[in-house]
């Protein structure tokens, strides 16, 4: 029987790369993806579940990266918003973003992408509604979600 | 936010599992963790080990035998939300598990976490209260089922003892049943101010008011008419709570709103 430990060897696949660490039981999976394996553009807006900007997908699903032990995730495919542009082009949804000024400070645009991009994967032609019942669990402290919705309805009318 | 020391255990089996969190004083099972990460965040809850149920794929499964569903204890919201099983019997549990939180919640949130943390605020405790399901639990001594009125004791506070496990939740199969639910929130499918859930489908009506106090209020008016239904809460003699989003007055004002709102919804659904 497996007995219980303070920390454990784990390893995630974050962006097509294996990490291979030992993380205390206690770390949270966002302070692992930013501190431990440096990728930083996982933000920490509220640390208690609210905003959303950590969000990343864990085996294909958004995810609050703040609301996860980093021990959870072991043997997961995560990505995030690191991984979203391929040899420094653009994502359309990327492109779409800064085509529709749906950014004024950046610190949600992480959380909002990963959404986003989570939306689209299964629904390619989103209305606004759906967008914006996708985007609920992320806040845009600038308030600046018509431009988001905007961006995002309209990667999929020019898909 | 940095979480006091705690150690962890993942289990292949849900004997292991009992067996872990039997052996460890101050151990408790770890679902999606939706509530649980935040509340070891804040401090209020500091367990020493946790049992971490995400391999215990047994109980993800959502399956249908004869006129039971059977939702297992790690199906997630999500899960609830797609699944043929819940849409041809008992629907209304898919959409009111689309009302919770947001997406990335719904993503790991699951039943049993729901049910265990019983948060007086959370939306399903009222609604299994009123569909009359069962919750299924598993100790040393063996498995055991409990009815959902019997199962929320108080806040954060179940029929699941220490060393037990909740496994499944089992809900009579009706697809047209008339079921309802109703909540006030803050924000749209935010936190719950008052909810109520109502079943129509038995011999005499079910609502059953949430956010009012520590448990579930089972209320059950003679008939669904408005007055009989506004009677009965004012009946229950409620003593809801005060905090910065209600006044005890108010709450108490919303239960008999969404009651009613809750018994209009299932006799839309019903017909």
């Amino acid at each position: 029987m497996e007995e219980p430990a303070r920390s454990r060897a784990i390893s995630v696949e974050v962006n097509g790369e294996v990490y291979e660490r030992e993380v205390d039981a206690r770390r949270l999976l966002v302070h692992f993806i930013r501190d431990d394996i440096d990728l930083t553009g996982t933000h920490i807006g509220c640390d208690t579940g609210n905003c959303g900007a950590c969000t990343i997908h864990l085996d294909g699903q958004a995810v609050k990266s703040c609301m996860l032990l980093a021990v959870q995730a072991d043997g997961a495919k995560i990505e995030t918003v690191e991984g979203l542009a391929e040899d420094e082009e653009l994502t359309a949804l990327q492109q779409s973003f800064s085509a529709h000024h749906a950014l004024q400070c950046g610190y949600c645009t992480p959380g909002m992408l990963m959404s986003a991009s989570a939306l689209l994967a299964q629904n390619p032609r989103p209305n606004e509604e759906e967008v914006r019942a996708a985007i609920q669990g992320n806040i845009c402290r600038c308030t600046g979600y018509v431009n988001i919705v905007e961006a995002i309805v309209s990667v999929g009318e020019n898909a | 936010m940095l979480l006091r020391e705690v150690e962890y255990a993942r289990p292949s089996s849900v004997d292991e599992a009992v067996r872990l969190l039997a052996a460890h004083e101050g151990a408790r099972a770890l679902a999606g963790g939706q509530t649980l990460v935040n509340v070891m965040k804040a401090r209020a809850a500091s367990p020493d080990v946790l049992v971490d149920l995400g391999r215990l794929e047994d109980l993800r499964s959502i399956t249908v035998s004869g006129d039971t569903l059977q939702l297992g204890a790690m199906a997630t919201y999500t899960q609830i939300m797609v699944s043929s099983e819940v849409d041809v019997s008992r629907p209304i549990l898919a959409e009111v598990a689309a009302q919770i939180a947001d997406v990335q919640v719904r993503n790991r949130g699951t039943i049993g976490g729901n049910v265990c943390s019983n948060d007086p605020t959370n939306h399903l405790p009222p609604l299994l209260v009123a569909l009359g399901a069962s919750m299924t639990i598993r100790g040393a001594d063996g498995d055991r089922s409990v009815p959902a009125e019997e199962f929320f004791l108080g806040v954060y506070l179940t029929a699941v003892g220490e060393g037990e496990l909740l496994l499944s939740v089992s809900v009579p199969a009706a697809a047209k049943a008339a079921d309802g639910f109703a909540s006030i929130t803050i924000g749209r499918d935010g936190t719950c101010i008052a909810s109520a859930a109502a079943s129509l489908s038995g011999s005499s009506p079910r609502i059953v008011l949430g956010c009012v106090d520590a448990v579930p209020v089972l209320v059950t008016p003679a008939a669904a008419d408005e007055a009989s239904v506004r009677d009965a809460v004012a009946g229950t003699g409620l003593e809801p709570p005060s905090d910065v989003h209600a006044s005890a007055d108010y709450r108490r004002h919303l239960a008999a709103v969404c009651a009613v709102r809750a018994v209009h919804h299932a006799a839309d659904r019903g017909r």
